[in-house]
C-alpha cells in the first residue's frame, strides 16, 4: 500500500500544481534549495546528539540501571527482560530495535516478552532525539516543560503497553 | 534541560564506560561522528524531494486548500494557531506520514512545521505552547502501521506477526491522548508559575 501512496501524493501535487500553471519544476528547486539549507543547519545537533547517544549506549549504564531496577519491577510482574528496551527507547531509535531483535530472537515473538516489546516499541519513539532535533533546527533556546512532557509520556506508553497486552494476549 | 542531559550523558558515558563495560571508549568517541554524517546524507534527499513538492503543493494553493480543511480539527488539539493557517497543512501532513509509520518522510514536514510554527511566535527563541504540543504529539507517535516491529517480528519467525497491531494502535491512541491531556496540564500549571 505504501508503494501507491507516496507516488500518487507527489503525483497529485504535480498535476494539481500544472493545473494551477505553477512554474512547477522551478517552485520544486526552491524547495530543495530550502531542504538543503534545513538538512546543513541540522548537522551539528544530529552530530552532537549522536556522540552523547552512542557514548551513552556504549558505556552499559543502562544494564546497570536495570539491574537495580529489577526487585522494583518483578513485583509487579513487569518481565524485567524488557526494561532496557523502555530505558533505551526514548534516547536512541537504532539501539533500541537491535534490543528489540535481541528480544524477539530470545524469547520468541509469540511469547508475552515478546509481545510486549513489540508494543512498546511501536507506541513510542525516540523523544530525546526528536525534542532536540526539532528544535534546534529553528534556533530555539528555552525548550520549557516539553521534555518533562515527552518523558512522562513515555513513561505512560510503556504502563498502558503492559497493561493492554495483558488484556488482550493473559 | 537539553543542555545538561547532552553534558549528563557524554560525562557519564565517558566516566562509566572507563570503569566498566565498553573496553572502547575512545572509539565510541571516534567513530560515532560518522553515523551522524550518515543520518544526515539519508536526511537530505527526503528533505529536498519533500520540502521541493510541499513548495509546489503551496504555490498551486493545495496546502491552503487542506490547512483550510483541516482546520477544525487540528485546532482542537492547537488552540492557539489562527485557523487557514499554512502550518496547519505542514502538521496534518507530519501526523498522516507518522500514522503510516513512515518516519522518515515526517521528519521534513515536521520540521517544516516548527518554522511555521516560530513563524507564529514572532520568531522568539522561546519555545512555544503550539510547539510542545507538536513535539509531544510527535513522540508519543500516533502509528497505525508498525512497519519496522512486523518486519522483525517476521525475521524471527512469529507464527502470526501482525497480532499485535491492533493492540498497538489501541495503545498509540489511548497514550497519545494522555500525553496531550498532560501537555494541556503542564501549560497551565507552567503558565501560572512562570508568566
Amino acid at each position: 500500500m505504501i508503494n501507491y501512496i507516496i507516488p500518487l501524493i507527489v503525483v497529485t501535487i504535480i498535476i494539481y500544481g500544472i493545473y494551477k500553471k505553477v512554474d512547477i519544476f522551478d517552485t520544486f528547486i526552491d524547495g530543495v534549495k530550502e531542504g538543503m539549507k534545513l538538512s546543513i543547519n541540522l548537522f551539528p545537533t544530529i552530530f552532537a546528539m549522536i556522540i552523547a547517544i552512542t557514548l551513552i549506549t556504549d558505556s552499559n549504564i543502562i544494564n546497570y540501571i536495570c539491574n537495580l531496577l529489577k526487585p522494583l519491577f518483578s513485583k509487579i510482574s513487569f518481565p524485567t527482560e524488557v526494561l532496557p528496551l523502555a530505558l533505551l527507547r526514548p534516547i536512541s531509535g537504532s539501539s533500541s530495535l537491535v534490543i528489540l531483535n535481541d528480544i524477539l530472537a530470545k524469547y520468541g515473538p509469540d511469547s508475552f516478552i515478546g509481545r510486549l516489546s513489540s508494543v512498546i516499541q511501536g507506541s513510542t519513539d525516540t523523544t530525546i532525539y526528536i525534542i532536540s532535533m526539532y528544535f534546534a533546527s529553528i534556533g530555539i533556546k528555552k525548550t520549557r516543560y516539553s521534555l518533562t512532557v515527552g518523558l512522562l509520556a513515555d513513561l505512560l506508553s510503556v504502563i498502558i503497553s503492559f497493561i493492554m497486552v495483558n488484556i488482550f494476549f493473559r | 534541560m537539553i543542555n545538561y542531559l547532552w553534558g549528563i550523558f557524554i560525562i557519564i558515558g565517558v566516566i562509566f564506560g572507563l570503569l566498566k563495560g565498553n573496553n572502547n571508549v575512545a572509539n565510541s568517541l571516534l567513530t560515532s561522528g560518522s553515523k551522524g554524517i550518515e543520518m544526515i546524507l539519508s536526511l537530505v534527499p527526503l528533505m529536498c524531494l519533500w520540502l521541493g513538492t510541499m513548495k509546489i503543493a503551496s504555490a498551486s494553493g493545495l496546502l491552503e486548500i487542506i490547512s483550510k480543511k483541516l482546520s477544525k480539527v487540528v485546532r482542537i488539539i492547537f488552540p492557539e494557531i489562527p485557523e487557514g493557517d499554512p502550518s496547519i497543512g505542514y502538521i496534518s501532513s507530519n501526523i498522516v506520514m507518522n500514522m503510516l509509520g513512515l518516519g522518515n518522510a515526517a521528519t521534513p514536514f515536521g520540521l517544516k512545521a516548527m518554522s511555521e510554527l516560530k513563524r507564529l511566535n514572532n520568531n522568539s527563541d522561546v519555545s512555544s505552547r503550539s510547539m510542545i504540543t507538536f513535539l509531544v504529539l510527535n513522540t508519543a507517535s500516533v502509528t497505525i502501521i508498525p512497519t519496522t516491529v512486523i518486519s522483525l517480528r517476521i525475521l524471527n519467525g512469529s507464527t502470526s506477526p501482525t497480532e499485535i497491531v491492533l493492540v498497538t494502535i489501541i495503545t498509540t491512541f489511548l497514550s497519545t491522548f494522555l500525553a496531550l491531556l498532560l501537555d494541556r496540564l503542564f501549560y497551565f500549571i507552567w503558565r501560572k508559575k512562570y508568566d
